[in-house]
């Protein structure tokens, strides 16, 4: 946090207190607590550990009794199989793949630009109903996207647009989360910036892009973060029906219903979807948690 | 008294004025907000207002919608005995997971809170990845396999305690339970996240202040300085896992198959997916959806208000 200028009597007391140790802390309670902390985090891991196991498990080793969790010989046949086996079939894993990287990539895109310039004057300008339509817009995180899918359905149908893409990038840019996330991290960027850009003479829009959007990174990560992790996993069922624009979601569920055979390319699908999500938090981390450090929610 | 209200329309006519100008001084500002208020109303705005107004008609897509009063809502509530049981259920999953998942939520978030930086970003991930890990909660259907190759029942019958294999997927009385777990499993997500940031800005003065007034342990710490300084986030973590309590329906229906058995694990928004989807009576299942969205919207500032006491 910011560092305070601390005077020479503040600094014993610091010395004499804190250094050590926190206060309000036993040594007894932290040795349990970790012990406890390290239990949960191996329950925690352990179905993705076992999801990843059983994608590299060979075929033999699927149906051992009793079943083993970490495969004895690794190998990639699974992944390969996925590429090779379902290359045959008439929509290949790869379109699968296509389609939800597709979707995902262009959902976040728009969501990314649409989501900061609206969070960018609310943030940052008093005008009539922005308050109100913010305030709408939290009321729209507390209800899940059940409750519109039916009305959503038959709007997207006026549209044309069910059985394309756009049924599921469209809707997406809406999302009221990255805007409620963007707008309070905004809050928390300097006015006098904008206002000495604009005495420079920078137009609304220069601001926008050149002041603004380079300096709420954290938040763009976290928006990104978001947007992937609804997308990726959106199995698109009601709103597409054409095999050949179905995600990959839809794909494993496929899969897994196709029995005890396939068991070990459904592990793989399994990995191949969760690994894209896991992986972009891991990377991005410090910054989503700057950016949730703004999250709350005031009265 | 017509002098009164002489005087307020005076007021609000200017007050209206004053707000028109300064809207035309802001114009862009709505230009800005424009794309995404469009689709903010088309996709969640209108959507909630026509699911109400259509919850009131007979609508099958292919006729003109025809209004039928309270019909709908008589007929979910008095004779479809299967939306009673979805209503059980959900109101089962919320009750236990959703609370549960937002005190876990908390609880993780402030045990590493103190660990040095690396490990904490390292808990934060175990803790997180499996809310972020997509479908992988159909490993469970693995796992809890009704055969012997199953590890639940493989470990069980190793151990003695069953000597057949259980159908734990297909027999309503373990349904639930398990979704349960897989739900807490997945339940530290955005709250949490929000939860750990939030600890992260805890003023240290004021633990130190606190230290100096004479408060004992971390329990104490917790009630009196850490809760009341981090009371939004807490309002924030509520919506979130309100919100994923009554959506319930991805986790039950991978898991225990659509429709379950004597429909143990049907949800509100299974029942919803029935009806709006299969069945096409999209004027019933917008009962359904409004119904869904009342509890959700009530629930919600039911809470809020008990959480704007913590700490006091």
């Amino acid at each position: 946090m910011s560092k305070k200028k601390t005077n020479p009597s503040q600094e014993v007391y610091r010395k004499k207190l804190l250094r050590r140790r926190k206060p309000n802390r036993s040594i007894a309670g932290d040795i349990v607590l970790y012990l406890f902390l390290v239990l949960v985090a191996l329950i925690m891991a352990f179905p993705i550990v076992y999801a990843v196991g059983s994608a590299l498990k060979p075929l033999d080793e699927l149906f051992k009794f009793p079943p083993t969790i970490l495969p004895k010989h690794p190998t990639l046949d699974n992944f390969s199989d996925l590429f090779v086996t379902m290359g045959k079939s008439w929509v290949t894993f790869t379109r699968y793949l296509f389609n939800t990287v597709f979707i995902t990539f262009m959902g976040t895109f728009g969501h990314l630009l649409v989501a900061s310039m609206a969070a960018f004057v609310l943030a940052k300008y008093e005008f009539p109903g922005g308050n109100t339509f913010f305030k709408l817009v939290t009321v729209a995180m507390m209800f899940t996207g059940y409750v519109t899918q039916i009305p959503n359905y038959l709007i997207l149908n006026k549209l044309g647009w069910i059985d394309t893409y756009w049924a599921i990038i469209v809707p997406a840019f809406a999302s009221p989360m990255g805007l409620f996330l963007m707008k309070q991290f905004m809050e928390g960027l300097p006015s006098a910036l904008i206002e000495a850009a604009k005495i420079d003479g920078a137009s609304e829009w220069t601001v926008f892009t050149n002041i603004v959007m380079p300096n709420v990174k954290p938040a763009w990560m976290t928006l990104i973060i978001f947007s992937v992790q609804a997308l990726w996993n959106n199995r698109a069922s009601i709103y597409i029906y054409s095999e050949e624009r179905k995600t990959l979601v839809y794909a494993l569920q496929q899969i897994q219903s196709g029995g005890i055979a396939r068991t070990g390319q459904g592990a793989a699908v399994l990995v191949v979807v969760m690994i894209v999500p896991i992986a972009i938090f891991i990377f991005s981390e410090s910054q989503i948690l700057e950016t949730m450090a703004s999250s709350g929610l005031k009265d | 008294m017509s002098e009164f209200f002489k005087k307020y329309i005076a007021l609000r006519r200017h007050n209206f004025r004053v707000m028109l100008k300064k809207a035309k001084q802001r114009k862009m500002c709505y230009l800005f907000l424009a794309p995404y208020a469009i689709l903010f109303a088309m996709f969640f705005v209108f959507p909630v207002v026509a699911s109400i107004c259509l919850s009131f008609t007979y609508y099958n897509i292919l006729e003109t919608p025809r209004f039928v009063g309270f019909q709908n809502y008589i007929k979910l509530i008095l004779e479809d005995d299967i939306f009673l049981i979805s209503i059980k259920n959900t109101f089962m999953i919320a009750i236990i997971t959703g609370p549960l998942g937002y005190i876990l939520s908390f609880i993780f978030a402030w045990l590493i809170n103190e660990l040095p930086r690396w490990v904490r970003s390292v808990a934060v991930i175990v803790f997180y990845a499996p809310s972020i890990a997509g479908n992988c909660y159909v490993i469970f259907s693995v796992f809890f396999r009704g055969d012997a190759y199953g590890h639940a029942n493989a470990l069980l019958m190793n151990m003695g305690i069953i000597d057949a294999p259980k159908l734990w997927l297909i027999d309503p009385t373990y349904m639930l339970p398990i979704c349960m777990l897989v739900i807490l499993w997945m339940s530290l997500g955005q709250g949490f996240l929000s939860f750990v940031a939030g600890l992260q800005g805890v003023d240290r003065t004021l633990l130190e202040a606190g230290c100096m007034d004479g408060i004992k342990n971390r329990w104490q710490e917790l009630w009196y300085i850490t809760l009341p300084s981090m009371k939004p986030m807490l309002l924030f973590g509520a919506v979130m896992s309100i919100t994923q309590a009554f959506g319930v329906c991805d986790v039950t229906m991978a898991l225990c198959g659509y429709p379950s058995t004597d429909y143990a694990a049907r949800t509100i928004v299974t029942h919803l997916f029935d009806y709006g989807f299969s069945r096409f009576e999209m004027g019933y299942a917008c009962a359904i959806a409004t119904i869904l969205f009342l509890i959700m919207i009530l629930c919600n500032k039911a809470i809020q208000s008990l959480l704007r006491r913590v700490g006091t």
